[in-house]
């Protein structure tokens, strides 16, 4: 699983990030955006409905900000 | 493009297009004549007992009958507050009574997900217990989640549901609520509709604000239907009536009343115009990249239209807009001091960055709304450049 490390960064970055990296993974495969970001908790999902990718769900890197993991779909 | 639009979309130098009447709108005609004339004749304290107290005392009991006959309600039932949000406040805290907040099996408020924050802080004021109602994608209060009895509001002291919702237009059931109160009291913050939309039905106390409809700001409008228990939450003024605190500014009480009367006797002329310039927005800007419309896209406010334009800063957007000359407000705070995203965009699941509401007026005319599609792409594009 690719991970983005968006923890320094304020909306929207993180969907740039995102938008920006999820074609280097292979189609089916994960990637996710560290942010501690508020809107992020939001707007990865609302993402993944908009652009046609799975958003899987989520959880906590090891320093315990959120993970939001999304799977490449087309 | 127009022969009067610049190659940036903006239009011609002076000529600035507001399209944020949701927030507030322009004063009506009618609230000008009646503010002026009032100005000179309504200055003394309605509650004296002389003949300068006696004919403000006149206007003001005018503009409480006018503001309830526009609204459907008694004119004892009408309060003027000092704004929407102090309206806001003593409906739902009058509604609490006395006591709340006083631990134990203490008061608890029912609110939609998406009420205005002068709600939410109110009720999160008040020391009592709050329970979210959520919605759905569209913004809707999610009427499964309130089931009929006391299963969907158990323990639940007082009841709040928007008439429809300010940032995104969805208008919510009401009426519906209302039928699953089994005796709990409803409060409805008819803000964002009070004016443009008849008043759902089925409610205690409702709270509507002036300049939302072309009157002055600075004034608000509680109603608290006849029989409701209803408590003062804030410290007494034994001078005043029942629910008023203060010296009412009477020219402006009169003026708002005026503009209602008006807006309401012109709303299905007007409300079908402004539906025809949200749809065409939405058609419109629902079909260029990377935005999503938000809201119902039918049961909605007349006047109200939001986007979301992925990979934008919508504080950017607005103020690039706003270099155009094109005035609109977002529910985006990315680069604000909460950080903090639209608690409203949040709870239907929609994109909280780059969102912009575009709110159109009596004064909007079609080709005001032309040349903001024309230039809109042009500035989300542009802010996308800079990424």
């Amino acid at each position: 699983m690719l991970q983005l490390d968006c923890r320094e960064m304020v909306c929207p970055a993180p969907i740039i990030e995102l938008a920006r990296h999820v074609r280097d993974v292979a189609v089916g495969d994960l990637i996710a955006v560290v942010a501690s970001d508020a809107a992020a908790r939001v707007d990865v999902p609302a993402w993944c409905r908009m652009t046609g990718h799975e958003y899987v769900g989520e959880d906590l890197a090891g320093d315990e900000v959120p993970r939001y993991v999304v799977r490449r779909v087309e | 493009m127009s022969s009067t639009t610049t190659s940036e979309g903006s239009p011609e130098p002076g000529r600035r297009v507001y399209l944020d009447s949701a927030s507030g709108e322009a004063l009506h005609p009618a609230a000008r004549r009646a503010l002026e004339a009032a100005l000179d004749t309504a200055y003394a304290d309605p509650r004296r007992l002389h003949h300068a107290g006696g004919a403000a005392r006149l206007v003001l009991d005018n503009a409480r009958a006018a503001t309830a006959e526009a609204l459907g309600v008694r004119p004892d039932e009408v309060t003027f507050a000092s704004s929407g949000t102090d309206a806001v406040q003593r409906g739902l805290l009058g509604l609490l009574g006395p006591g709340r907040g006083s631990g134990g099996e203490g008061p608890l408020v029912v609110h939609s997900a998406v009420e205005h924050s002068a709600v939410l802080h109110a009720a999160e004021w008040s020391g009592a217990t709050t329970r979210s109602v959520g919605v759905d994608p569209a913004g809707r209060l999610r009427l499964d989640d309130l089931p009929p009895g006391a299963a969907g509001l158990a323990g639940a002291t007082v009841v709040a549901c928007q008439s429809a919702n300010h940032e995104v237009g969805t208008i919510q059931p009401v009426e519906s609520v209302a039928e699953r109160l089994d005796g709990v009291p409803l409060f409805v913050d008819a803000c964002a509709s009070a004016g443009r939309l008849p008043l759902p039905q089925g409610w205690s106390a409702l709270a509507a604000s002036a300049h939302k409809w072309g009157g002055p700001a600075g004034v608000g409008v509680l109603v608290v239907r006849r029989g409701t228990r209803w408590h003062d939450p804030f410290p007494p003024d034994e001078r005043a009536g029942e629910r008023e605190s203060g010296f009412e500014n009477v020219p402006a009480v009169l003026a708002a009343a005026a503009a209602l009367q008006a807006v309401v006797a012109e709303r299905a002329a007007e409300n079908a115009r402004t539906n025809a310039l949200v749809m065409r927005i939405r058609r419109v800007v629902g079909g260029l990249p990377d935005i999503d419309v938000v809201g119902d896209p039918v049961e909605r406010l007349p006047h109200v239209v939001t986007f979301s334009c992925l990979y934008v800063d919508g504080e950017a957007l607005v103020s690039e807009l706003d270099r155009l000359g094109f005035e609109v407000a977002s529910g985006s705070a990315c680069t604000s001091s909460t950080l903090e995203p639209s608690h409203v965009l949040a709870a239907m699941g929609a994109l909280t960055h780059g969102n912009v509401r575009v709110s159109v007026g009596r004064g909007t005319t079609d080709d005001d709304v032309t040349r903001f599609l024309e230039a809109l792409p042009g500035a989300v594009e542009r802010l996308r450049a800079r990424i």
